[in-house]
């Protein structure tokens, strides 16, 4: 009979080993899932786990592990810090969409000076505010009326959605784009491109700005009383009471971080990668932020590498469906499984495995 | 009446690290009520869980009336006569009396069987009890009422009962021991476990007493004194705390008219309680479990804002005042549940110092915790109150439930507090520890703080207070100078006996 026992101290070793764990039981797995497919599941895994870093076209795919992992990281810090606070903020997407929009909107506002100094940092500031008021509405109802914060966050994805689809027809539409849907290209646009900052690698402003959240979120969290309020919350509201939080302040505050953190994803992409407001321009990242979240342990510093390991799979399975055939739902299937397993690995740190007669209850 | 009922030969039991029992031999009689003694952590809890099956022991051996007796599961005991009363009560707030005891059941009976014979039950032992009554509106003594109606429905031959009185008034306390010797009486055995040695004297025939998972002695309570046992328990001399008792001070903290609604369902709402508390003076606060002893420490550290007016700290209104900005003013707190009001459990002693500690100790700058501050301050208040623990990196819950408590009061007294409010101070701390953390309170207000100490343990009350005042439902009554108290103004000082009935004792007769 097996069993689990709680361990008096979460274990730091499990802690660490169980996001490696997870991805050696998702590289199993995923195997067996490829073979099921027909295809030989060693250059399967490869393929996604190696070709992309030094396989022969590693000099094209490189770049993009940081053009993919960039929002993702950006996004899923923020996420963090409600998710240690418990405070279940799902809707980054929507948040990511409207940060774009607003940005977009007033880079277009300024076309067509080329006054990047002046307009990127208004765009930016646009961006953040965007998704920081989308993110504003699941808050503030939460904390007046005490709605579900998860839902109402999801929900507004969807709205947020049909607003894009409305922009990129409408108010934000090319005017020299001969009818067609979406905005003007912005990043060939001089007064509105996001740059890279060393060229040829792929890092341009957003990434920039991913790696600086990821140290000031780490220092929030382990040296500020902020981040330690996050982290008492979480642990247990009471207890929080007691050391004189105030839970709908840190409501608004976890929210809006993150719903402003999701902004300027949303705003780096559409200036930079996606370079127009267009009807299909989210392609995920604030979901697929949530799976990176919880693979980097709600740690800044382990987001940054579940973000680049998830670049990694997305670039690779990109390649593994051009160079093998493999459909994109056995790609999206494989990232899921990786969420499965560490949730799963997870229970590890704080129990221990009896295998055996029971002999305490 | 000379065989055995339950006959314990043996008994070992080992968790990793500690050995719970330890060799453990003795014997109940029909119908005799057998106290169970010992300090925290001495093996009483694995015990009683080994008889009632929760526990499966790694050596020795259990008969009971002469057969053998392994029960495996709660269940098995049931079957084979056995029932307990816990100390933390199994009802479901929101359903009925009855519906409680039927999910309690093995088949239960049609509802309407089972109010009757519940009612039969209720009468022929003095607990009145309605069944259709909703478990939330019911008092603590009228919850345990359900839970022995709940195990007397079974007809046990051996009823446990784990601490029944910390949650009664003097009066209910009173009606139990008339219910339990009533049983006994007819001829079921009781083995009956508290800390407090003068209900044991008065009310058991024999006792066992545990020390450090081995039995150490056993006694006729009646023939001994309460100290011989507790020196048992303790296995040595009792440190008796010493008061140095001063003309009280200046008022420092005054309540008028505070009212607050509960933030819990199934809370208790103040009301309207006046109260001036002065330097150099330690309030005693009694009543029963759940007459608003949470709610009034909230609305004193700061988790539950009143209207202006109603909490004035030397003359200034702090009702709107949060808790951090209360702390900076001297105002500080202990709640009574450790884990997870207090202390955040998977957090370290050094994180559960920045906790309530972090203003008045220097912990921050602009904004930043000064983590090597934390961690001195945790040092300090291990090595101040004689908290057991390898070292301030460990986990609140790695801490027994006595050391954490250790933690948590020291935490607050070697701040410093003008005021100070704590909430059961001593709850499940062994004689020892109990004994050091009622000095601590005395020598606080020695210092010219003012002390409100809110308990459950009247004992512990008469001893350390300079004015006692009992919460009633979210009532204060007028406080009144401790010294000079007997326990009859006491209990109905606690609003009296609920309404209990005495035991019929013309049944009583017809049962002996």
């Amino acid at each position: 009979m097996i069993r689990l026992e709680k361990r008096p101290q979460p274990s730091g070793i499990w802690n660490a080993a169980a996001p490696v764990l997870a991805v050696l039981l998702t590289m199993v797995f995923g195997g067996l899932l490829f073979a099921a497919l027909g295809n030989d599941p060693v250059e399967a895994i490869r393929t996604i786990f190696w070709d992309p870093l030094f396989g022969q076209f590693a000099s094209f795919s490189r770049p993009q592990l940081l053009v993919k992992g960039g929002p993702l990281i950006l996004i899923a810090v923020g996420l963090a810090l409600g998710f240690r606070a418990g405070i279940w903020n799902i809707g980054a997407e929507g948040q990511y969409i409207l940060g774009a929009i607003c940005g977009a909107a007033v880079g277009l506002a300024f076309y067509p000076s080329e006054a990047w100094w002046l307009i990127y940092p208004l765009m930016i500031v646009a961006g953040a505010l965007g998704g920081f008021l989308w993110a504003m509405i699941p808050g503030l109802l939460k904390v007046r009326f005490g709605t579900n914060e998860i839902l109402v966050s999801l929900m507004l994805v969807y709205v947020a959605e049909q607003l894009l689809a409305s922009m990129a027809l409408g108010a934000l539409r090319n005017p020299e784009g001969m009818g067609f849907p979406g905005s003007r290209n912005l990043a060939q646009h001089a007064g509105t491109a996001n740059p890279e900052v060393i060229a040829g690698t792929g890092m341009h402003l957003g990434v920039a700005t991913a790696f600086i959240v990821v140290i000031l979120g780490y220092i929030l969290l382990s040296r500020h009383l902020l981040g330690f309020h996050i982290r008492l919350t979480g642990e247990s509201p009471r207890a929080a009471a007691f050391a004189g939080v105030n839970p709908g302040r840190l409501i608004l505050i976890c929210l809006g971080v993150s719903g402003a953190l999701a902004g300027m994803a949303g705003l780096f992409e559409v200036t930079g990668p996606a370079a127009q407001i267009s009807i299909d321009f989210n392609v995920g990242y604030g979901f697929t932020a949530i799976i990176v979240a919880f693979l980097g342990r709600l740690n800044p510093i382990g987001i940054l590498l579940a973000g680049l390991l998830m670049a990694l799979t997305y670039v690779g399975g990109e390649v593994a469906s051009l160079m093998l055939g493999l459909p994109a739902a056995a790609i999206q299937l494989f990232q899921g499984m990786l969420l499965f397993f560490l949730l799963a690995v997870d229970v590890l740190t704080n129990y221990r495995i009896r295998i055996g007669r029971r002999e305490v209850v | 009446m000379t065989e055995t009922l339950l006959g314990i030969e043996g008994l070992t039991k080992a968790y990793p690290g500690v050995v719970a029992n330890e060799n453990v031999s003795f014997s109940i009689k029909p119908g005799e009520v057998h106290a169970l003694l010992g300090e925290n952590g001495a093996g009483k809890s694995t015990l009683v869980k080994t008889i009632y099956g929760l526990v499966k022991p790694d050596a020795g051996r259990m008969t009971l009336m002469g057969a053998p007796f392994e029960p495996a599961e709660p269940r098995a005991a049931r079957i084979a006569g056995v029932a307990m009363v816990f100390q933390h009560f199994s009802l479901f707030d929101a359903l009925s009396v009855a519906e409680n005891i039927a999910l309690g059941m093995e088949d239960p009976p049609k509802p309407r069987d089972l109010a009757r014979r519940i009612r039969e039950v209720s009468e022929t032992y003095g607990l009145p009890l309605d069944p259709a009554r909703v478990v939330g509106d019911l008092s603590a003594g009228e919850r345990q009422r359900v839970e022995i109606i709940r195990c007397l429905l079974q007809d046990p031959r051996l009823l446990i009962m784990d601490e029944p009185t910390s949650v009664l008034t003097p009066q209910e306390v009173a009606i139990l021991f008339d219910t339990l010797r009533q049983l006994s009486a007819e001829g079921t055995a009781i083995l009956y476990i508290s800390h407090k040695l003068e209900e044991i004297r008065t009310l058991c025939d024999a006792a066992t007493i545990l020390r450090l998972g081995k039995v150490v002695g056993s006694c006729v309570p009646k023939e001994t004194s309460a100290r011989e046992m507790a020196e048992m328990m303790v296995g040595g001399s009792l440190h008796v705390p010493e008061r140095h008792p001063a003309p009280p001070g200046e008022t420092v903290l005054r309540l008028s008219g505070l009212s607050a609604p509960s933030p819990r369902a199934f809370g208790t709402a103040l009301k309207d309680i006046n109260l001036d508390v002065h330097r150099g003076e330690v309030l005693g606060v009694g009543g029963v479990a759940g007459n608003g002893q949470d709610e009034l420490l909230g609305a004193l550290s700061g988790e539950i804002l009143v209207r202006p007016g109603m909490i004035e700290m030397e003359g200034r209104d702090i009702g709107r005042v949060r808790p951090n900005a209360r702390r900076r003013l001297g105002v500080l707190a202990a709640p009574e549940e450790r884990m997870g009001h207090a202390a955040a459990p998977d957090m370290s002693l050094t994180e559960n110092a920045v906790l309530s500690a972090a203003v008045r100790k220097a912990m921050l700058a602009r904004g930043f915790v000064r983590w090597g501050q934390a961690r001195t301050y945790a040092k300090e208040v291990i090595a101040g109150f004689d908290v057991r623990t390898p070292g301030p990196e460990n986990a609140a819950r790695s801490l027994s439930g006595g050391n954490l408590q250790k933690f948590v009061i020291g935490r607050e007294i070697l701040q410093d507090p003008e005021v100070f409010v704590v909430n059961q101070p001593t709850w499940g701390v062994d004689a020892s520890a109990a004994a050091a953390i009622r000095q601590a309170i005395l020598d606080l207000a020695s210092k010219d703080a003012a002390v409100i100490v809110i308990s459950q343990d009247l004992d512990e009350l008469m001893e350390i207070s300079d004015r006692f005042a009992a919460l009633n439902e979210g009532r204060l009554s007028a406080p009144r100078p401790a010294a000079g108290l007997t326990v009859d103004e006491i209990g109905l000082m606690l609003g009296g006996a609920h309404d209990m009935d005495v035991a019929h004792l013309d049944h009583a007769e017809a049962g002996a």
